[in-house]
């Protein structure tokens, strides 16, 4: 119990000094708003076979969006010694910085999920297994997050570099553009190493249908993807905690 | 006296280098332990593993009955860290950062409120609890991480450079919570560089140089051995030579200090009189004199600058 209210301690402050931001917030919206039309300007698709990929993009870039640079940050100002030094381990401090983002990622997400639904009349034929998606999905790209930010730095525009380095290659072999199976095969066999190919085909068969995994399988892969980044970011994490301090 | 905090043969490497190499040492209930030492001595580091940020290489450390390798959340919850560089989150306001400290250490609702107003209005912040910590001055920064680390009413107070750079109202205040603190029985560790402070301050101080205690007793204890740094400082109201203080017998050496010459001697009362006798001769008097001890810098400088000594040798 203990635990959990000093996780949400840090959660909360995550929430107020990094994610309330104005530029934040649109920054949240907009990115992956603008990917989605620069890919579907000009290309005469129907906009609900667009809807699956906008979702799981909006989710994917906004949970792991901010936590990269928390902890670099964080070492910069000298607040991680704070945090080291209270009665909370590395694993709590994380798991608060995942539940900030995991929360923004779901703020974030409902804005396309509501204009899927409500402008371009998409309907959600399995809401139980959406919701489920949308969550996991959430968590296990905020972790992913955190797993950007293990490199000893004090300077948060390194860790958004490899972060972006990873995230943007990322969104073209994950079914987000188009399905898997229209995908050439190289594209195909990446996919496989991407949890966001498995967000993106469970959204797919939820909302407009159609999957090329069973959703059982993807589900299953998505949860898997989820708890071994959890174990390998605090690892990590608790590995390099203390090389910050001589930063 | 309860031993508090327990450091034995505390150790810590980063790669080849020894940045602490077996120190031991106990601070109890009621004390202000000074731990003092040259810049890259090893201080910083130590209260990092004395307060769990960094896990020692070898030895332990023990918080009242918390072993802090073992148990460091049961010994975390028991102390408050004002680190060298204060680090409230400046996109907050003082009010926010107190409200987080006291969540993080479980302090209820109502007390958490209640003694952040206390604690603010003692340090002087209260007209600006409101406002981002951006704002704030050097001064007010740190006293607000005091605040901060008082909260949740701990029973020790690790204190790493806690005056260092700030001016002369927010020092004293500094140095005023402290003492009261350990007068209402709490423990200090005080790590500090300033010797003046730790001399008036600590009831005990540790010397560290080289990832080594060479020294830890009393500072007078301390001083003890180094008698031979006594001295007279004189200011004359008119001229006499250095060269004839310098040949007055038991003076060892002359150091002009502004307007006042300062005679290195063991003999200061016998100095004192050959000099207000010189003073006499060349028609002018003794403004001002004043004999003294040996400084803790006398002893920090000379136990800084030669080989290691066992614990308790100063004293001897």
């Amino acid at each position: 119990m203990k635990s959990f209210s000093r996780l949400w301690v840090v959660a909360k402050k995550n929430i107020r000094v990094y994610y309330l931001k104005g530029p934040v917030l649109i920054f949240g919206v907009f990115f992956p708003a603008f990917l989605f039309f620069a890919f579907a300007i000009g290309r005469h698709l129907p906009a609900r076979d667009l809807v699956p990929g906008l979702i799981g993009m909006a989710i994917f870039f906004t949970a792991s969006a901010i936590t990269p640079a928390i902890i670099p940050f964080e070492t910069r100002t000298r607040t991680l010694e704070r945090l080291l030094v209270a009665p909370l381990t590395i694993s709590s401090m994380l798991a608060g910085d995942i539940l900030a983002a995991f929360m923004f990622g779901l703020f974030v997400s409902i804005i396309p999920i509501l204009i899927s639904v409500l402008v371009i009349g998409v309907s959600i034929a399995h809401p139980l297994i959406f919701v489920i998606t949308i969550i996991l999905a959430a968590g296990c790209f905020a972790i992913l997050g955190t797993l950007f930010a293990v490199p000893v730095t004090d300077i948060p525009a390194d860790v958004m570099m490899l972060s972006n380095l990873v995230r943007l290659p990322l969104i073209f072999f994950s079914g987000v553009f188009m399905p898997i199976e229209q995908m050439p095969q190289w594209g195909q066999w990446l996919s496989v190493i991407s949890p966001l190919t498995y967000c993106t085909e469970l959204i797919r068969y939820s909302s407009i249908g159609g999957n090329h995994f069973a959703p059982a399988t993807s589900l299953t892969i998505l949860i898997g993807f989820t708890l071994a980044l959890w174990i390998l970011s605090i690892r990590l994490h608790q590995r390099n905690m203390s090389r910050r301090l001589a930063l | 006296m309860a031993e508090v905090i327990r450091a034995e043969n505390l150790t810590r490497h980063f790669g080849d280098v020894v940045a602490v190499d077996g120190i031991s040492f106990a601070a109890g209930a009621g004390e202000i332990f000074g731990f003092l030492g040259p810049n890259g001595a090893g201080k910083t580091t130590t209260q990092r593993m004395l307060t769990g940020a960094l896990r020692p290489t070898s030895g332990s450390v023990w918080v009242l009955d918390h072993d802090m390798v073992q148990d460091p959340l049961g010994a975390k919850e028991h102390f408050g860290v004002v680190p060298e560089m204060a680090n409230p989150y400046m996109e907050m306001s003082g009010w926010d950062n107190m409200m987080f400290a006291g969540e993080l250490y479980g302090v209820s609702r109502g007390d958490r409120s209640s003694r952040s107003e206390q604690l603010l209005r003692q340090f002087g912040l209260w007209e600006r609890h409101d406002s981002r910590v951006k704002g704030y001055s050097k001064g007010m920064k740190q006293r607000l991480m005091l605040a901060m680390a008082l909260l949740h009413q701990p029973d020790i107070l690790f204190l790493d450079e806690p005056t260092s750079g700030l001016d002369v109202a927010s020092s004293r205040q500094i140095r005023a919570t402290v003492r009261q603190f350990a007068a209402d029985g709490g423990t200090v560790f005080y790590t500090t560089h300033n010797i003046e402070e730790a001399n008036q301050l600590c009831n005990r101080v540790a010397i560290i140089n080289q990832g080594e205690i060479v020294a830890l007793d009393t500072p007078e204890a301390l001083k003890a051995p180094f008698a031979e740094s006594q001295s007279v400082v004189v200011a004359f109201i008119g001229q006499v030579p250095v060269a004839q203080l310098e040949v007055l017998p038991g003076v060892q050496r002359v150091q002009k200090e502004g307007d006042k010459f300062r005679l290195y001697t063991p003999q200061p009362g016998l100095v004192a009189e050959q000099v207000s006798e010189l003073a006499r001769q060349h028609n002018t008097h003794v403004l001002t004199i004043n004999t003294l001890g040996p400084s803790l810098e006398d002893t920090f400088l000379k136990l800084t600058q030669r080989p290691t000594i066992q614990q308790g040798e100063a004293s001897q």
